[in-house]
């Protein structure tokens, strides 16, 4: 019988020790949760540190768990940008969760993809481009998954009211055609 | 705008575009799948969802937390009690709360009998969907009897909105014990023809042996959790990864399997069923009378009764319920993740606070969303009549999938 995933907090030194050596001054900072460990980069780093938290044979952060983000306008401790966009990933080796929180500047949002790293970032990257209006360069697909196609703007940001900015009362009416069907339909 | 003439694209002439769903009776909810198929081979697939977007994440910017437990019933409404207890556990978590012994205890019970209600309709309908028609029957009488008990319990049958932040709406009936007991007793048999019919059955066989498989390692990067990484053998359970509530107390085996394909699947959620049956009688010996609810009622809702019975409850109900920040809770200005193991897989909230009494953030990583792209995947190249088995034994609801 093949052991399950246990949570051995022991190993954050490990990841901390590691993370630190490999990201340097590119680390914005580093948080502990009750469970994890969350590192802050800048957008463009997150890629990179993702890769090798991935690769490295004594990390083996290879579970693909989630990926979110945030919109910090109205937040009221500052934040180095206004977006956040966080992953979170497990070691079945080490037994530990970790997260990676990009920052990303307002104007013109942008990062890497992770789709060629994992192939659950595809529908979760379409997630956020859709609901928060964040690119991710190299996204074989990115196009709306949630909200119709042809919606305008992206409404998880916090500028975007709750009530929308009147979509709905602009959506087209369809009226079905009142022929009669021929023969025996 | 929108149109339907757009998606007629060009295509080797030997192809038809078929498309199944958003409503269609074997598609489990509305979903689309938009496929190419040559004969009855499937060339390529796109799966669109969104049609059931509800906007809780959204809504959760303006709601307070005890308010987004009625939105966690609607996330995947075949295990409601599942989705309250993984978001309470997360804003008790951000709260830094730990809730009496007796709450646990019930919560613990709960989440399993609704693992057990959940798993029952999936083995059912995927059987269904198959051509085996008394199995959903078996299973619904099943479902029915624990719904009558999560009635009983609740005061609904599926929006149940039981827990609180910090504890429970109330305590559990007089004759919990004995009604479950017998549900129990009957879902052993159930098990038990489930098994007989099915695991031998060539027509059964047939259909699901080697259909649908996922390996270990996409299992991994696409994040897929539950019983469906369990079957491909992936060891990740989150009651065992960190155990919540009492689960490092009860004993109990993981099933896996190695083979990841749609026999596999089904057949653990019986076997889960099972490990769900011991876990709650076991829960059940360690019901002792005390307090339900965390007992500073500053951070948590008063029983009702004395809410109505004295003029201290009443007034911290008040100042919970109230609109506007200076009432409600507030949690520190931070931000968590946390999970709970819901049926089908990790049911993760992020949530962010700013202090103030609503949520600024409220994320919910939906296992039948990240569960589900690797769909298309598995379509490609394999027949037709495959999408219905192998999307009966994904059980993705469409209420956390499109959120």
């Amino acid at each position: 019988m093949e052991t399950m995933i246990a949570y051995k907090p022991e190993n954050h030194l490990t990841l901390i020790a590691k993370v630190e050596a490999f990201a340097g001054d590119r680390l914005l900072g580093r948080e502990e949760k009750s469970h994890y460990h969350q590192f802050k980069v800048k957008g463009q780093d997150a890629k990179g540190l993702i890769q090798f938290l991935r690769d490295d044979p004594e990390l083996g952060f290879a579970y693909f768990i989630d990926l979110t983000a945030v919109d910090y306008l109205r937040y009221p401790a500052p934040q180095p940008e206004r977006f956040g966009v966080i992953t979170t990933l497990l070691s079945p080796l080490l037994g530990i969760r970790v997260q990676v929180k990009a920052f990303v500047a307002d104007g013109d949002p942008r990062l890497p993809s992770l789709t060629d790293l994992f192939a659950g970032a595809n529908w979760t990257e379409r997630e956020v481009w859709d609901l928060y209006g964040i690119e991710f360069m190299g996204h074989p697909d990115l196009k709306r998954i949630l909200m119709p196609d042809d919606y305008e703007g992206h409404p998880l940001r916090k500028d975007y009211p709750l009530r929308g900015r009147g979509e709905r009362g602009n959506f087209p009416v369809y009226h079905a055609t009142t022929q009669k069907t021929q023969g025996g339909g | 705008m929108y149109s339907y003439e757009k998606e007629i694209v060009e295509r080797d002439e030997n192809t038809v575009h078929m498309n199944v769903g958003p409503s269609h009776p074997a598609m489990h909810g509305t979903l689309r799948v938009k496929m190419e198929v040559k004969g009855e081979r499937i060339m390529n697939t796109e799966q669109e969802i969104g049609f059931l977007h509800t906007g809780f994440e959204k809504l959760g910017e303006h709601r307070s937390y005890n308010q987004f437990i009625t939105l966690t019933d609607r996330l995947n409404y075949f295990s409601p009690l599942s989705n309250n207890i993984g978001f309470a556990l997360a804003s008790e978590e951000l709260l830094g709360i730990t809730v009496p012994r007796r709450c646990q205890v019930i919560r613990t019970i709960l989440a399993e009998m609704s693992r057990l209600a959940d798993h029952s309709l999936c083995v059912g309908a995927m059987t269904m969907d198959l051509g085996a028609f008394s199995s959903i029957l078996w299973t619904f009488v099943e479902r029915e009897k624990l719904y009558d008990v999560f009635e009983a319990v609740t005061g609904t049958r599926l929006t149940s909105s039981y827990t609180r932040v910090g504890g429970l709406a109330f305590d559990l009936p007089a004759d919990f014990e004995k009604r479950v007991t017998a549900i129990l007793d009957s879902m052993d048999k159930t098990l038990d023809n489930l098994r007989d019919s099915f695991y031998q059955n060539r027509i059964f066989l047939d259909r699901t042996e080697g259909i649908g498989v996922i390996t270990k390692e996409d299992a991994m990067a696409y994040g897929i959790t539950g019983p469906m990484a369990r079957a491909s053998g992936v060891p990740y359970d989150i009651r065992k990864f960190r155990p919540y509530l009492c689960y490092n107390e009860l004993k109990f085996e993981v099933p896996l399997y190695k083979e990841g394909d749609t026999l596999a699947r089904y057949k653990i959620r019986i076997d889960e069923m099972a490990e769900s049956i011991s876990l709650v009688r076991q829960a059940m010996k360690l019901l002792e009378p005390g307090p339900i609810n965390f007992e500073d009622q500053k951070r948590t809702l008063p029983d009702k009764t004395s809410t109505y019975g004295d003029m201290e409850s009443l007034i911290h109900h008040f100042k919970l319920v109230m609109p506007g920040n200076d009432h409600g809770i507030h949690p520190p200005v931070s931000d968590i993740y946390s999970s709970t193991e819901a049926p089908n897989g990790e049911l993760g909230f992020h949530l962010v606070s700013d202090g103030t009494s609503n949520p600024y953030r409220v994320r919910i990583r939906g296992c039948s969303f990240i569960n589900y792209p690797i769909l298309g995947k598995l379509l490609k190249g394999s027949m037709l009549a495959d999408l219905v088995a192998i999307l009966g034994s994904f059980n993705i609801i469409a209420g956390e999938l499109d959120r």
